[in-house]
């Protein structure tokens, strides 16, 4: 939470009005049983008359203007400095999580991220909104009731001092024991709301195996628990009402007991004994909003706890200044070998290749052996534990991700597409593409068509998640928005699953006519969209088993021979 | 329209809470004890008070027995709240238990129609955000409602008792108090409709850049993002901090009029003490204190109740939409006469089928299909042909518009849908994984299998290899949605359920699209032996699998325009012949 305190600072002053104005508004609240022991003590029994009576009435109505135009500033201040801190907690939590390296936002996921961001925020500006409210008010009406019960009568003081000391330790206690015990109502439903998801996404196959049964008791199960969890926490937060309640008029039997002996032996008067009564009442008020507010700032305490874990996150990728460059081809993988962390075998291990400039590297390789790792690491998506990925000689952690990533264009398994319209999605990859360059980027990619079959081309509006058009279409869009960035070396990342054979070959042609002839790596499972490579890295099971042309490969890499028999098995193997 | 509506919400969530009859006459008691006791003790309090005369000996017995009894009241008053609260709690959350447990129930007998037809989010949004909200609203309500208004009145009633002129004054100047919050939260409501356009704005936003995260940082757009960013942020902060501050002003203006009670208490019974001649009724100090003391606490239940009313209203907004998901058709039972299939051979016709998903698109018309036991059957054809149309028929998750399709000669509408479905093993190419081990994902369809037979039908489907290396073999827990397996994994996975099982008949939808070729080619050979014999029916893209079949069905706009073996259907010369010279010839 501490952290999170810097947040503030660009709202000092409001951060600070707030509860001032709070103080003032309660300081005046103060003054008014006093006043009413002065109308009892003076008015009333001094016989100082009516219009003393309907003065100190009338300053009772002024104190409330005052503390109204107070509290209004305050609540005015408050809601400036937590809405502010949010906006600059937000900010800084887009930008933080835009800088995670792969790995990170592997182990984070993106449901978490997203809940941090939105629900976890505005929890905490609620939070900080009410803190700045309440938490100084209360405790101020709470210690300026005490020190006014001490100008009154000392032995009257004590027993205010006594009572607030119970008062805390019963309210932090509480709030102690409570605190974890909302985390796991919390995290059981999260466990409600993976269970939801989970029978919504697994619905037919769930039915297939004739399961529905068996989920409905799941769901009931985790129900369950989260009820008993619910009504533990519940009742003992419940405990808060009565015990507070108990411990005030406990402590206002104590004060007339005293107020009587002092007021037998000439020290006190009757209208002070009543003035000490109010105060008491007014810390009973106090402490019940007090109560109620410590279960928000619980919950916000909890979200800033989650909050504070992604804001600490360093991005973890090395970097090293080392800049020397050593003679080396254009891109040289030595010896690299990657973990994910916790998994006993490498993901890759002790790979080492050379891929001059524009070149064409095709790799493949069964599932999980590491194709879309090796690939990940050219762009230093994620780190090596040993070995090194060298461009033009240098270290790719000696390279700044930037401009790294400036010449690399990237099109990624998942075809993923943003809402706006088909030329702002083009132009991630060069934001001051112009329409013939997108056009261009677009024919190559074979996606002429896809878009000006669209009303409105290149202002066709893509919806959310490019649901408007189909995987392989999505796929094109994606390859497009790669090459309109010119770069030198274009990774394919299996990216032409979803096309047919006929566009993946019309792809392939038009890729190796283009004039800056780039440097292309080729992800795939098709023996044929890799075989024309200048260079096939066979991987299985994170090992380098193969590295070399077709025929190379053919003649002495039996897994490639494997995989491409597999493909062309039968009579059209033997017809090529 | 939306009244009687909203009232028909009410009167169900009665209806649910009248299942626990007792606990609501229990709550009920407690707060109408505890109400009585808070209002009971500052009268003792003030009869105390009245005890302690200046210039005179006090008597302390006197004082005492206030004391006794005062303390009497406060014990009771405090076990009867603590009581209250926690049945407040029992009955929530037993309530939204049963609502959470009756919608989810009710989704596993809806027609997977409407789950495909409605957003995840959406029903999971009100499973349990609006049950959450419904519950917070209900045990507001319970705990403040109630007790607010005995409150009230109880006040009242004891202010009349003890001088009924003051009681009068705080009559006259409470309505200001209610029209003052409802002023204000008649101005709030718009600007909090606003900022919450703005932030589910912004959710949009977030939701999709940091859920592709990975492609912008691929692209490096985080400035440009981030810009974004910002603009929507500023508009967000601009519209809460109003919508904020407004709202705010509800308390210090309440609390305000609070005061002016407060002073016009002060007031006339100071009056009424220092002009003491003709009182209307007998009035010392003791009770003005008690009736200050009242003041104070008297108009805050009217600050509670309107912000509960505003709260149960949104509660049953929430509880409508939980209602909606519940109310929602289920699929038609299983006629009691709807027979068990047990061991089918396995022939499956179709005799005059038709079904489209929306009535004005027509998709299978008039489909016509014998399938003889254990014969193979490849559908093949461009997306969006009706191959998964063909599967969701099959196995019931549709049902036919008109026609009918039959297993060994029965009617499938008038089997039971648990005995159809068991008797057939499916492969999705959308493969989903339990949240749970390994070990019990494959044992699905057979979950008293031992040990050893998971381990052979995972060998089988090659997946035993890879399910070894995982941290905790097959008690490896698999994430949800098996975000810690690769694609082909999961589908791996998937094949071994399905080796485990053995159904008499298959359905693999492109079941192996993710496997790489290498361990595809490897299964190949159990799959072989898992469809010997059996009927299947494959959606395949790969090449072996089509040949191989006895029947190809080649299906475009929802029909069957070609059927035949590989050969007679290249002989053809039709659809199928260009089909496989575009996706197959190099």
């Amino acid at each position: 939470m501490r952290k999170l305190l810097k947040y503030l600072k660009n709202y000092k002053i409001e951060t600070v009005l707030a509860p001032l104005f709070k103080l003032l508004e309660a300081g005046f609240e103060l003054f008014v049983p006093i006043l009413v022991a002065a109308i009892i003590d003076n008015g009333v029994k001094g016989g100082a008359g009516v219009s003393y009576v309907v003065n100190a009435c009338l300053i009772l109505v002024a104190l409330g203007v005052v503390g109204l135009v107070s509290a209004v500033s305050a609540q005015y201040f408050a809601a400036r400095a937590a809405v502010g801190f949010s906006k600059e907690l937000r900010r800084d939590l887009f930008k933080k999580m835009q800088s995670l390296s792969y790995s990170q936002i592997d182990n984070l996921g993106t449901p978490k991220m997203i809940t941090v961001m939105t629900s976890d925020v505005n929890q905490i500006q609620s939070g900080v909104n009410l803190v700045l409210r309440l938490f100084m008010r209360s405790p101020f009406i709470v210690f300026g009731a005490m020190i006014m019960a001490f100008t009154i009568s000392a032995a009257a003081g004590g027993i205010f001092a006594v009572a607030i000391a119970v008062l805390c330790v019963v309210v932090f206690a509480i709030m102690l024991l409570s605190i974890p015990l909302y985390q796991k109502v919390q995290s059981r439903l999260d466990g409600i709301t993976a269970a939801t998801r989970e029978t919504l996404a697994g619905a037919r196959v769930i039915r297939a195996f004739c399961k529905e049964k068996d989920e409905i008791s799941e769901f009931s199960e985790r129900n369950t628990e989260l009820k008993k969890s619910q009504m533990f926490v519940g009742r003992i937060s419940a405990l808060l009402n009565p015990l507070t309640y108990a411990i005030v008029n406990a402590a206002i039997i104590c004060l007339l007991y005293c107020g009587a002996i002092e007021v037998e032996g000439g020290i006190l008067t009757q209208g002070k004994v009543v003035a000490l009564y109010n105060y008491m009442s007014q810390i009973l008020v106090e402490l019940i909003k007090l109560a109620n507010l410590i279960i928000t700032v619980t919950k916000s305490f909890a979200s800033a706890g989650r909050v504070a874990e992604v804001l600490e996150m360093q991005p973890s990728l090395k970097r090293s200044d080392n800049m020397n460059c050593s003679e080396s081809s254009f891109i040289e993988f030595r010896h690299v070998c990657v973990n994910y962390g916790q998994a006993a075998v490498n993901s890759l291990d002790d790979i080492s290749f050379t891929v001059e400039k524009g070149q064409t590297v095709g790799i493949i390789g069964g599932t999980g052996a590491g194709k879309t790792t090796l690939i990940n690491l050219i762009p230093h998506f994620y780190d090596v534990i040993s070995g090194e990925v060298l461009i033009n000689g240098q270290s790719v952690e000696s390279i700044g991700d930037e401009e790294l990533r400036r010449f690399c264009g990237i099109v990624p398994q998942r075809a993923v597409l943003f809402e706006g319209t088909v030329r702002e999605n083009i132009k991630w990859g060069k934001s001051d593409a112009t329409d013939e360059e997108i056009e261009e980027a677009l024919s190559v990619a074979q996606a002429t068509d896809v878009v000006f079959s669209k009303p409105g081309g290149l202002d066709y509006e893509i919806e959310q998640g490019g649901k408007n058009f189909s995987g392989g279409q999505r796929q094109r869009l994606t390859i497009a928005r790669a090459l309109v960035k010119r770069p030198e070396i274009l990774i394919f990342d299996d990216s032409s699953s979803a096309l047919d054979y006929a566009t993946d070959a019309n792809l392939r042609k038009s890729l190796s006519q283009l004039d800056y002839n780039p440097t292309v790596f080729i992800v795939s499972q098709r023996a044929a969209s890799v075989m024309q490579s200048d260079k096939i890295i066979v991987l299985d099971g994170g090992k380098m088993v193969g590295c070399g042309t077709h025929e190379e490969l053919l003649n002495c890499c039996p897994v490639y021979g494997e995989i491409y028999r597999s493909q062309y098995g039968g009579e059209v193997g033997a017809n090529d | 329209m939306i009244e009687t509506s909203r009232k028909g919400v009410l009167k169900r969530v009665l209806k649910q809470i009248a299942g626990y009859k007792l606990l609501v006459f229990l709550t009920v008691f407690c707060a109408l004890v505890s109400v009585a006791g808070t209002l009971a003790v500052p009268v003792f309090f003030g009869q105390a008070i009245d005890l302690i005369i200046e210039n005179a000996a006090i008597n302390y017995d006197k004082i005492f027995y206030e004391f006794l009894i005062a303390g009497i009241i406060i014990g009771i008053t405090c076990v009867a709240q603590w009581l209250m609260n926690a049945i407040n709690n029992r009955i929530t959350y037993n309530v939204v238990k049963d609502v959470r447990e009756d919608a989810f129930s009710h989704i596993q007998s809806l027609p997977l129609k409407f789950i495909d037809g409605h957003s995840q989010g959406d029903i999971v949004g009100r499973l349990v955000g609006d049950v959450d909200q419904f519950a917070d609203g209900l045990l507001m309500g319970f705990t403040q409602l109630f007790s607010g208004v005995l409150t009230i009145l109880g006040t009242l009633v004891i202010m009349l008792v003890i001088n009924w002129v003051i009681a009068i004054v705080v009559v006259v100047v409470t309505p200001l108090s209610l029209f003052v919050a409802k002023f204000i939260a008649s101005r709030t409501y718009s600007l909090f409709k606003k900022a919450s356009q703005i932030r589910g704005k912004q959710t949009a936003f977030i939701d999709e850049m940091i859920g592709n995260v990975k492609v912008v940082q691929a692209f490096s757009r985080e400035s440009e993002n981030l810009d974004k960013f910002d603009e929507i942020n500023e508009e967000l902060t601009g519209a809460s901090l109003k919508s904020i501050f407004y709202s705010s002003l509800t308390n210090p203006a309440t609390r305000f009029i609070n005061s002016i009670v407060y002073a016009m208490v002060a007031l006339t019974g100071a009056l009424m003490l220092v002009l003491s001649t003709p009182l209307p009724v007998a009035f010392t100090v003791g009770m003005l204190s008690s009736l200050l003391a009242y003041a104070n606490q008297y108009t805050k239940p009217f600050n509670e109740i309107s912000g509960v009313i505003t709260e149960l209203q949104n509660a049953l907004a929430c509880a409508g939409r939980i209602y909606e998901v519940i109310d929602e058709q289920a699929q038609k039972p299983d006629d009691d006469d709807a027979v068990e299939l047990s061991e089918p051979e396995g022939n499956v016709d179709f005799e005059g089928v038709y079904f489209s998903y929306e009535a004005d698109k027509k998709l299978i018309e008039n489909l016509n299909l014998s399938v003889k036991a254990g014969q193979r059957i490849a559908i093949v054809g461009p997306t969006g042909c009706g191959k998964t149309t063909l599967i969701n028929l099959l196995m019931r998750f549709y049902e036919p518009d008109k026609g009918k399709i039959s297993v060994d000669g029965v009617n499938i509408s008038d089997i039971t849908r648990r005995s159809l479905r068991k008797n057939y093993g499916m492969v999705l190419q959308d493969t989903w994984l339990k949240n749970c081990s390994v070990r019990q994902n494959i044992a699905m369809g057979k979950p008293d299998a031992g040990d050893d037979e998971i381990a052979a039908a995972a060998k089988a489907a090659h997946a035993h290899t890879f399910i070894m290396q995982l941290p905790q073999g097959y008690d490896t827990v698999i994430a949800e949605d098996g975000g810690n397996l690769s694609q082909g994994q999961k589908q791996l996975l998937c094949i071994s359920r399905i080796m485990l099982a053995l159904p008499p008949m298959l359905i693999l939808d492109e079941a192996t699209s993710s496997i790489d070729t290498l361990t595809e080619r490897r299964i190949q050979d159990a799959f072989a032996y898992l469809m010997k014999g059996r009927t299947s029916f494959v959606v395949a893209h790969r090449l072996s699998t089509i040949e191989k079949a006895d029947l190809i069905l080649v299906m475009k706009d929802g029909n069957i325009i070609e059927k035949g073996t590989h050969e007679e259907l290249l002989a053809l010369g039709g659809f199928y012949h260009k089909l496989y010279y575009s996706q197959f010839a190099v």
